[in-house]
């Protein structure tokens, strides 16, 4: 140990702190984890993050392999993390996520979701036409059972609330739809290529089923399956994927120095868009688990449904809905 | 706000991580050591071992209670209940074991406390929750192809060890550093009287861990330590009257 009695007596006194550190430990460990009305009590953590700095930069210098050094650096880290923690308001930011934030994700996403939707309705084309001009490439595209029942005449669609009860069809069918958005989201990680590829491939099903039903007679049928649920569910589809690829862009030319920094913006801005896709999912699957199954709806009856969800869509995503006015000043997302 | 290995600025309890380092407002800056590949993977085989228990508990339950019989099948068909009690709520647990106890604890699960790891944001903050949420939708990334390889690799290779799902939130995985206490068996009277900073430190580490030490260890050491401070020869003392002497010595327990 050093002899320097100056050193000696710094490093003394500067232990007869303890329980000064002690008791500020306590309170920004309380502090941390429960709220406080206590004015004095928050002051009291101001003066205490003081005190365990100056003694901490002491403590670095003068006991570098200390245990009161590693107390002093932990206390100060938590005294660091109550004092600079954001005030929570749950209520307030649901509202303004919903009122503010997803509408500003969803303007700054416009370039991308005109871009996915094209490559969607392009893919759906080239499925279509794929199976239209080769009929035997729907086994790519379409399990043997299903192309067996179309070939006998029938939708896969019928009787399936016979099988399956609406309720169980639609925790099935969003569970599964919300795991595909997700994923469509995720994937842009891969520089966007991910996300095309969900979507691509979504669209060419979609095209040359569409295809196939149409060379049996039952693409009235199908659309008829469909429109109840599909135009939100293809939306949002759209929607997923032009975050996924807002993300992969991200990476590909970044808006910040570093490349991760870039990611991570984009990642925090769309991520938003992802909860209004959720929440939107939720609603398909249970129209696709209680309507479209349902033979006793007339196709009206489905249109309307349809539309009327998909307008509910877009009130949502421009914040109609939770009061934002249309002319808004739009804010940084 | 920088990460840095400094040797010279790290803890003695995580010698060899690196550290986050967060500027503050009072000039002296936040050091935070970086939990690695090991540390995270302890953590999430702990928290996975419990979300699996948890979830396969409700649905033994659940069944039982559903099918009113000895029976942990599924029915031949099933209906609403089935799904909405026993199915949903097991892969509830599962799947939004992480988001939920993230948020909740702020930061940690079961599995990083024991772990003693916590998240974190890069100026060293609890990390929102629209990035716990990011965060864990990675997972679907991490996860790939099987048992978070995607996610091991990036932490290993990565500079903070991180996975995808902390890069996309802007978060990192730190020690909570080993905080059990400071000269809880040495009085402030002792202190700059009796003892000097450094002996103060030894006989309180000695008094504080006496229980676990090997008895010869311990007594050694405490003779040692008295026969240096007191002069006299302690070696006629026992293993309770050498530690009866080093308390007097410390002035009594301040923590008590």
């Amino acid at each position: 140990m050093a002899a320097d009695p100056r050193e000696q007596a710094l490093r003394t006194a500067l232990l007869q702190r303890a329980d000064a550190w002690k008791a500020a430990a306590d309170r920004a460990r309380r502090l941390t984890t429960h709220r406080t009305d206590d004015v004095n009590d928050a002051a009291k953590l101001v003066d205490e993050y003081r005190l365990l700095a100056h003694d901490l930069a002491r403590a670095r210098r003068l006991m570098p392999e200390s245990r009161a050094r590693s107390f002093l650096e932990s206390a100060y880290a938590q005294a660091h993390a109550a004092l600079f923690k954001p005030a929570s308001h749950p209520g307030y930011a649901l509202w303004s996520l919903f009122r503010d934030q997803i509408p500003e994700a969803v303007r700054w996403l416009r370039p991308h979701i005109i871009w996915v939707s094209l490559l969607f309705v392009s893919s759906v084309l080239v499925g279509g036409w794929l199976v239209h001009t080769y009929p035997e490439l729907i086994n790519l595209f379409a399990s043997p059972d299903l192309i067996a029942t179309v070939e006998r005449g029938e939708l896969w669609t019928e009787g399936l609330l016979n099988v399956v009860p609406s309720s169980v069809l639609s925790l099935q069918i969003l569970t599964n739809n919300i795991v595909v958005s997700l994923f469509a989201y995720c994937a842009g990680f891969l520089f966007g290529l991910g996300t095309f590829y969900i979507v691509g491939l979504n669209g060419l099903m979609l095209g040359a089923i569409f295809a196939f039903t149409a060379q049996h007679g039952l693409d009235d049928e199908l659309f008829r399956f469909i429109v109840a649920h599909g135009c939100v569910e293809l939306s949002v589809m759209v929607l997923s994927g032009a975050a996924g690829a807002a993300v992969g862009e991200a990476l590909i030319r970044p808006t910040t120095p570093r490349r991760g920094q870039s990611f991570q913006r984009a990642a925090l801005r769309t991520g938003r868009v992802i909860v209004a896709c959720v929440v939107l999912l939720v609603g398909c699957g249970f129209i696709e688990g209680y309507v479209s199954p349902n033979p006793e709806f007339p196709l009206w009856t489905r249109v309307i449904v349809g539309v009327g969800y998909w307008l509910f869509m877009i009130a949502l995503l421009r914040g109609w809905l939770f009061g934002r006015s249309r002319s808004a000043v739009p804010i940084e997302a | 706000m920088s990460e840095r290995s400094d040797a010279a600025l790290e803890a003695p309890t995580a010698s060899t991580a690196p550290d986050l380092v967060v500027d503050s407002a009072t000039g002296v800056e936040v050091s935070l050591p970086l939990a690695g590949p090991g540390a995270r993977s302890y953590a999430f085989v702990i928290d996975w071992h419990i979300r699996v228990v948890l979830a396969v508990a409700w649905y033994v339950v659940g069944a039982l209670v559903y099918n009113r019989s000895w029976s942990l099948g599924a029915p031949l068909e099933p209906d609403a209940a089935w799904f909405g009690l026993v199915v949903l709520p097991a892969a509830a647990i599962y799947l939004l074991y992480h988001p939920a106890l993230e948020i909740a604890m702020r930061g940690r699960t079961p599995g990083k406390r024991m772990a003693h790891v916590r998240i974190v944001t890069h100026d060293g903050a609890i990390p929102s929750v629209p990035a716990h949420l990011i965060r864990s939708v990675f997972r679907l990334i991490d996860s790939l192809p099987v048992f978070y390889g995607i996610g091991l690799v990036s932490a290993v290779v990565t500079k903070n060890h991180v996975r995808i799902g902390d890069l996309a939130a802007g978060t990192l995985l730190v020690y909570d550093r080993n905080d059990e206490g400071v000269l809880e068996h040495v009085s402030a009277t002792a202190l700059g009287t009796r003892l000097d900073a450094h002996t103060a430190e030894v006989v309180n580490e000695l008094l504080a861990r006496w229980e676990t030490l090997d008895p010869d260890v311990r007594t050694r050491l405490a003779r040692s330590l008295l026969t240096k401070l007191q002069g006299a020869d302690r070696d006629t003392l026992d293993d309770a009257a050498l530690r009866t002497r080093l308390r007097e010595l410390a002035g009594g327990s301040r923590a008590q």
